[in-house]
């Protein structure tokens, strides 16, 4: 090695307990930086997190328009005829669907594939490591095993839930500005849709709906995390299998359906729970729509039982996976 | 001071017993070579020094418990175990970055000096490079990490020649500093010979020898000895003989060189050769004496 190295060595031969001290004390780094590095490479490593929910809202997108095109004729016929009706009336853009459930709709289809995204990667996330013994590369680098995990279960509670906001928002703004457009097409003044689906409003509803939804699910998640780290193979079947076979003892021993309700809430339930409207209306139309935001009632949410039994559920799986990743070694 | 201290360590999988309560005082500024054969307790002995895996008995290294304490051991350990297990998605940059980000000893232009002497393309991934450019850049990141231990398990497998040599030599040059402690496992050990300062066996999850090389050069003696002689030099009681074109090279422990030239040229034997002396003796010794035992 060259001379100035040297020299520094030599001056730290003079007071080694001291530099020793401070230079422990100066190597640390913020748990915080050390979970932004940890999420920063599961996006590195997983693009279809940031990728696949864009994709398909641009897919979703795509579909609606192409539709709205190909239904032109009829569109055209329906669009002069509601306007004829009643000026004040939105125009038939997309067919018989207002444009506030056809954004409903495609924000529940990006909502389920977000799900689905989530789940699969945390099926993946503490298993993957250990198949591909990368494990032993990441051990060798001092982040512990908590803010590992931690670092992993962000990524379906809080970035997959942003990635969700974005892709709808944006989708819906496309939508928006077609409509629009086609309205401005046939004179009209194309401010109507944004008024029947209130831009803002329905991305603070979306962001609420989201953060909602991820602590609802958290124990789901957490679940899957846990499964991940402890099974050697067949990780799916382990972590759909035992809670299906508990349901099905519990129906045939006890003939209940306790813990079977449980789980079907646990997957399809919160909206009820979260929103104070119902999904399907009377008249058995989709219309997910609420009139102002002080309709939302976050209290009732976070005062469920139910929720707090959950999250408790998904500590757990942490911890236990935290404890398991620690022990695991490479399959 | 002690950098790796360890008293009875065990370790068993069920009836298997990997390591023997080991006792290993590895004090700094020494770089030890663990030479030992295949399932002899070597990675587990260094996966208990890493916390990697749980053991029993008493362990410290750097002051830490390993086990409970890893994170914070890994500021001031780094390690590259046997297998290349950099992740195959990961591109060269953003293992810079990455490793940047998380440790705070590491030096990132000291990385991308080291790289630059290599011909690894900094937007490849892992997957793209050879194994031997994969195990290159894996050695490039852990040489620019300030670390106090370095635990090397079979670093240069699936290198070429060339590479190993050069790699040791910047490992001696450019890393090596008297004060950091190295610890290496190979089955190259006449690679290794010349960097060690200390030289530990280990068989059947027990150190069979632990010794300094200077130590090892006083104790040890390798002597090529003429036909008619061997009867003579026999009788001296050497641990090992072997045939080299019709002569023999006997080996020798605790004799001095005086007493050993009057039967030819006397030298320090390799490591190697000690190494097929000491295990394979052990080896013949548990043969026979289990034969007693029957």
């Amino acid at each position: 090695m060259n001379m100035p190295t040297n020299d520094t060595r030599v001056s730290r031969d003079d007071d080694f307990a001291t530099h020793r001290v401070a230079a422990t004390a100066a190597a640390t780094i913020a748990p915080l930086k050390l979970l932004y590095w940890s999420v920063r490479r599961e996006l590195w490593e997983n693009r279809s997190l940031y990728l696949g929910p864009p994709l398909v809202a641009g897919v979703l997108l795509f579909a609606v328009v192409a539709n709205a095109i190909y239904d032109g004729g009829k569109a055209d016929h329906l669009i002069n005829s509601a306007i004829a009706l009643d000026p004040t009336r939105e125009a038939a853009v997309f067919g018989s669907l207002t444009i506030g459930s056809l954004s409903a709709i495609t924000a529940m289809m990006l909502i389920i594939t977000v799900f689905i995204v989530g789940a699969l990667y945390c099926l993946d996330a503490l298993n993957g490591e250990r198949r591909d013994r990368s494990i032993l590369f990441w051990k060798s680098l001092p982040v512990s095993d908590l803010i590992t995990v931690l670092s992993k279960a962000a990524i379906p509670l809080v970035v997959l839930p942003l990635v969700a906001l974005a892709s709808i928002v944006g989708m819906h703004l496309c939508m928006l500005v077609f409509t629009s457009a086609v309205q401005l097409l046939y004179g009209q003044s194309g401010a109507l849709p944004w008024t029947r689906a209130p831009f803002f409003q329905n991305a603070l509803v979306l962001l609420y709906g989201l953060a909602t939804l991820a602590l609802w699910h958290a124990p789901i998640y957490a679940w899957l995390l846990l499964v991940s780290s402890w099974a050697k193979r067949s990780v799916l079947l382990w972590a759909v299998l035992p809670p299906l076979v508990l349901a099905a003892i519990e129906g045939i021993t006890l003939g209940k359906s306790y813990f079977a309700s449980l789980l079907a809430h646990r997957l399809g339930g919160s909206p009820a729970d979260v929103f104070p409207f119902k999904m399907i209306d009377s008249k058995g139309g989709i219309s997910p729509q609420i009139s102002s935001l002080s309709e939302l009632d976050p209290l009732t949410f976070l005062t469920m039982p139910a929720l707090w039994g959950g999250l408790a559920f998904a500590a757990a799986c942490i911890a236990a996976a935290v404890w398991l990743r620690r022990r695991r070694e490479p399959i | 001071m002690a950098c790796i201290h360890a008293r009875g360590l065990r370790r068993h999988y069920g009836k298997n017993v990997a390591l023997d309560g080991i006792d290993l005082n590895i004090n700094e500024g020494r770089i030890v070579g663990l030479i030992g054969p295949n399932g002899a307790g070597k990675s587990t002995a260094l996966n208990a020094i890493l916390g990697l895996s749980p053991y029993e008995g008493e362990l410290t290294v750097l002051g830490h418990n390993p086990w409970t304490a890893r994170d914070q051991l890994m500021r001031d350990v780094s390690f590259i175990a046997d297998v290349a297990v950099l992740p195959r998605w990961m591109r060269v940059s953003q293992a810079l970055d990455y490793v940047a980000g998380v440790h705070p000893r590491f030096d990132r232009a000291k990385a991308a000096k080291f790289l630059a002497k290599t011909s690894i393309p900094s937007t490849a991934s892992v997957r793209e490079l050879s194994k031997g450019m994969a195990v290159q850049l894996h050695l490039c990141l852990i040489m620019a990490i300030d670390a106090k231990l370095l635990v090397l398990d079979e670093p240069t497998l699936g290198l070429d020649i060339l590479y190993r040599k050069q790699f040791y030599d910047s490992l001696l040059n450019d890393y090596f500093d008297h004060q950091r402690t190295i610890v290496v496992t190979t089955h190259q050990v006449e690679e290794v010979q010349h960097i060690l300062t200390d030289v530990m066996f280990i068989n059947r999850g027990r150190i069979v020898l632990d010794s300094s090389m200077e130590h090892f050069e006083q104790r040890f003696a390798e002597v090529m000895v003429h036909p008619e002689q061997a009867a003579a030099a026999r009788s001296r009681g050497p641990i090992h003989e072997r045939q080299v074109f019709g002569r023999s090279i006997f080996l020798f422990d605790g004799a001095t060189r005086d007493e050993l030239a009057a039967f030819g040229e006397v030298r320090t034997p390799g490591i190697a050769d000690l190494f097929v002396a000491v295990i394979g003796n052990e080896i013949t010794e548990t043969k026979s004496s289990k034969g007693v035992a029957a």
